[in-house]
Formats: C-alpha cells, sequence, structure tokens
C-alpha cells in the first residue's frame, strides 16, 4: 500500500518512463546496476519496474543513512525491505558482500550503486569492486547497467523538498563476466556500459 | 449540468469529426504502400488515438462544471511546467524557488480562478511571483546567470500557468448571461486553436510546398497555414450560433485565435530548437509533450479572454 503510494507519487514528481534498450522486463534473476545523483536514484529505479518485479527486487542502501530509528527505518526495513551494509567500519564479520549474496541467495534481485556515493554533477565515478565480486560469486546472475537521467535535479543533495522534473531510466544490455576478466577491466567495461546509455 | 442542447451538439459534432477521421486514418492504413508513407498513416492513426482522449477528458470537465474545468486546466499547467522546467538549465539556487512555482503559486494562482477573485487572478504572477522569483534566487546566493536563470522560470510561470489558466478563466466573464454559454466560449476557444493546428497540419501535407520558417519550423507551410488558417475562420463563421457573436465577430475571432496560436507554435519551436529537440515530451503519443499541444492556447488564450472582456463586458 504504501509502495504502491510512493511509486505513484515518484511517477507524478518525474513522469518516469522506463526505456528497455537492452533487455525486457522480465522476471529473471538480476543486479540492477545505476549510476547515483540523489537519495531517490532506488525509487526512482523501483518505480519504473513493472509490479510483479518490484516485489522481487530490493535496493542495496547504507546502513549508517537508513538505520537511524523513524520513518527511514520503517521504510528501509518495511515499504523497500532494502538490504542494508556497512560502509564506515568495515570489519570482516560486517563485509558488506555477505548480506547482497545472501540476498541473491534468496532468489531476489538487487539495485546496487557501485560507485559507492551520490556524485550531484551528474557525472559517473569509478566503480568500487562489489559489483565484480558479486560478478565472481554468482556468474549466472544478469548484471544490468541502468543509467537515471535528471534525477539530481528533482532532490540535488542536500535538499529535502522534490521538484518535478522529467526522468528517464534506462535499461541495457545484461553483463557478464568474461573468462579470467581482470577485476580493473571488468569494472571499466560496466562503467563504459552504463555510460553508453546516458542519453545525448 | 451545464450542458444545454447547443453544447450537446457541439459535443456531438466533435464525435462525428473524430468518427470520421477514425475511418479515413483506417482506410489509409490498409492502402499505403510505401516505407515514409506507413510512417505518415502510423503517425496520423497515433495522433487520432490520443484526440479522442483529450477530447474525452475535455469533454468530460466540461460536462462536470467549474471545479473540473479549474482542475484539469491546473493538472495541465503542472505537466507543462514540467516540461518546461525539465528542458531548461537550471541549477541548485534555483531549486528553492521552483519548488515555490510548482506547489505554492500554481496552487494558488488556480485557488484564485476558482473562487472567481478576478482581481487577484491577473496579478498573482505578472506581480507577485514576478517580483518573489528574483527574491528568492537572490537569498539562494549564486549570481552566475542570474538574469537569465530567474527570467527561465518567470517564463516558465507566464506561459505555462498563467497564459493557459485564461481557458478556464472565460468562465468569470459575464458576456453570456448562463453558465452553459460560458461553457460554449470555452469550446469555441479550443476548438478553433486546436482545429487550427490540425487543419494546418492537413493542407500542409495535402500541399505544402514553401516553409514559413524553415530554420525554426520545417512542417508548417506557407500554403498550410493560409488553408488551415482560412478554413478554421469558416468554421469560427459557422459556429455562430454557440456563441454571443454576430458571424462575422465569430469570424475575426477565430482569425485572432489562429493567428496567436501560429505565433505560439512559432515562437514554442524557437526554445525547443534552441534546446536542442524536437518535442517538449512524449506524453502524447503522436503529439508528444503536452506542451506541443497546447503551445498555440497559450498565446491565444489571454489575448482571447481580453478582447471579449473588453469589447463584450
Amino acid at each position: 500500500m504504501t509502495a504502491a503510494l510512493i511509486a505513484w507519487f515518484t511517477r507524478v514528481l518525474t513522469g518516469v518512463r522506463a526505456r528497455w534498450h537492452g533487455c525486457a522486463p522480465v522476471a529473471e534473476q538480476r543486479v540492477y546496476f545505476a549510476n547515483h545523483t540523489s537519495n531517490l536514484d532506488f525509487v526512482l529505479l523501483w518505480a519504473a519496474l513493472p509490479v510483479e518485479l518490484r516485489r522481487k527486487t530490493r535496493p542495496v542502501a547504507a546502513r549508517d543513512y537508513w538505520e537511524g530509528g523513524g520513518v527511514r527505518e520503517w521504510l528501509a526495513g518495511r515499504v523497500f525491505r532494502a538490504v542494508l551494509i556497512e560502509r564506515r567500519t568495515v570489519t570482516r564479520e560486517n563485509n558488506p558482500l555477505t548480506p547482497m549474496l545472501d540476498a541473491l541467495a534468496g532468489g531476489e534481485s538487487l539495485i546496487i550503486f557501485p560507485e559507492g556515493t551520490r556524485n550531484p554533477d551528474g557525472e559517473v565515478n569509478p566503480f568500487k569492486p562489489g559489483l565484480f565480486h558479486i560478478a565472481k560469486a554468482r556468474p549466472e546472475v544478469a548484471l544490468v547497467p541502468v543509467f537515471i537521467e535528471n534525477l539530481n535535479r528533482v532532490l540535488p543533495k542536500g535538499e529535502v523538498l522534490p521538484v518535478p522534473m522529467l526522468c528517464s531510466v534506462s535499461f541495457g544490455e545484461p553483463l557478464r563476466l568474461a573468462d579470467g576478466e581482470a577485476k580493473p577491466q571488468f569494472l571499466t567495461r560496466a562503467r563504459d556500459a552504463l555510460l553508453a546509455l546516458r542519453p545525448s | 449540468m451545464n450542458l444545454d442542447s447547443q453544447t450537446l451538439w457541439l459535443l456531438g459534432g466533435v464525435l462525428a469529426l473524430l468518427t470520421v477521421s477514425s475511418v479515413i486514418g483506417a482506410v489509409l492504413s490498409m492502402r499505403v504502400q510505401s516505407e515514409s508513407g506507413r510512417r505518415v498513416v502510423d503517425n496520423l492513426n497515433a495522433r487520432t488515438r490520443a484526440w479522442w482522449v483529450m477530447a474525452i477528458i475535455f469533454g468530460s470537465a466540461l460536462a462536470l462544471g467549474r471545479t473540473a474545468l479549474v482542475i484539469m486546466f491546473a493538472l495541465t499547467s503542472f505537466l507543462a511546467l514540467r516540461e518546461f522546467i525539465t528542458l531548461t538549465p537550471t541549477r541548485r539556487a534555483d531549486h528553492r524557488a521552483l519548488f515555490w512555482s510548482f506547489f505554492v503559486i500554481l496552487p494558488l494562482h488556480y485557488w484564485t480562478l476558482g473562487i472567481a477573485w478576478y482581481g487577484l487572478f491577473v496579478i498573482l504572477i505578472t506581480v507577485y511571483a514576478f517580483l518573489f522569483i528574483p527574491m528568492r534566487n537572490a537569498l539562494a546566493g549564486d549570481t552566475e546567470h542570474f538574469l537569465e536563470r530567474t527570467a527561465k522560470t518567470q517564463w516558465g510561470l507566464m506561459l505555462c500557468v498563467y497564459c493557459v489558466s485564461y481557458v478556464p478563466a472565460l468562465l468569470m466573464l459575464n458576456v453570456t448571461g448562463t453558465r452553459a454559454g460560458n461553457v460554449r466560449l470555452i469550446f469555441f476557444l479550443v476548438c478553433i486553436a486546436q482545429l487550427s493546428d490540425v487543419l494546418q497540419y492537413v493542407w500542409g501535407k495535402l500541399c505544402g510546398r514553401r516553409p514559413v520558417a524553415p530554420k525554426l519550423s520545417p512542417n508548417k507551410t506557407i500554403e498550410g497555414l493560409v488553408g488551415g488558417g482560412l478554413s478554421a475562420v469558416a468554421v469560427g463563421a459557422v459556429l455562430w450560433w454557440s456563441t454571443p457573436f454576430t458571424p462575422l465577430q465569430a469570424a475575426g475571432l477565430a482569425a485572432v485565435i489562429v493567428a496567436m496560436g501560429f505565433f505560439g507554435g512559432l515562437v514554442m519551436s524557437a526554445i525547443k530548437r534552441d534546446r536542442g529537440v524536437k518535442d517538449y515530451g512524449d506524453i502524447i503519443p503522436g503529439h508528444g509533450g503536452v506542451l506541443d499541444r497546447i503551445d498555440s492556447l497559450c498565446f491565444a488564450a489571454p489575448i482571447f479572454f481580453h478582447l471579449v472582456r473588453w469589447i463584450w463586458t
């Protein structure tokens, strides 16, 4: 109910339409990896998916931001069923990969932002290695690049109130780790696949 | 109920016109051979289908009355402003002013319409918002392209909110003496403005040769403008019985709507070319964005309103 309401409100704000360039919206297990410019990124990507895919797709988010109690924790835990990961004090016990691989083992799809942090000017930073480790651990899962356009203007970093702005979400061709592909090459290839989706 | 028998005749006419268009579209679709012809016919049919949807929404709002009309045009303004601002490069510092524009000024403006407060309706955006936007932007502190950025937000409000709202504002006029009469005045304005666009498109496709402004809009031709414009004026004259005007007056007002609508389309095309896009959006299949569909109305509505108010009240 809340989820449907939030998805609807996001659509009103952004008029978002999913553009499926490299794959179709089918119910296979996927990791959607997208550029990160706004706190609303995963909400928009999630709202752009058909309802039946939404139910099986969980965003990966920072524990320090989403576990402060109150509305945020409720949204992350109940509405979006976020996979919360550590990003400040990473130890062997709270390795951020573990909860993501657990969620994948449970048959669910993930939304991740491999840049690690928001980039308010709309550029795309080099990727953190998490995507590579997922690709290596779960070679059968399709890694789908997703470019989110314009959302940094809807809710810029530091603002609380959103402004309506047309946004687009473009889904590209799924990626898989090639035989013997090294980490830097794979991460560059994944980032290039994401950039190729940027509308001119 | 806002519909009397005259209005029902008008809506029936629209229904008949759309039915004929759909039949013609279906026949063309069966006959067309070439690849390029196929594209034109597919686009034509998409346009006709979208016209059905738009006519049903507009017709329902007319039938439901004042509140429905005001809400429908407020939503139209919202969608148009969203398209306009998306296309306009704004900066971080514009964020708060934009929030005010969408969520305070726009609803407030349509509220003045809803309660028929004419005095505030004409100055809320032209005076108060005009001064407020630069004030808010100055507080944000970013001086880069200050005048340009402020002007863009003001333009958005003027075009997408103020000018568009002059269509339902016709309900405030005391020309016809009856509510149904005012509803027919709205029908006259919208019908002539949109029909003029359609007829210019049809004449242009049938016998268009020389473009009027090749740099701005390659599809607008002199033949389309003259043929479509004159046909729309003729329709305006024929519809005189549904208005407070004589046939000659109705033709004259239709000519004003056609001329203003033509320039509205031209100006909005110039902005699109400057930004390097073909359409403002893709919400209406075959037409583009909301702003692509109402650009002519934006320019025609305020002039039509004030002419009628000046001469007939």
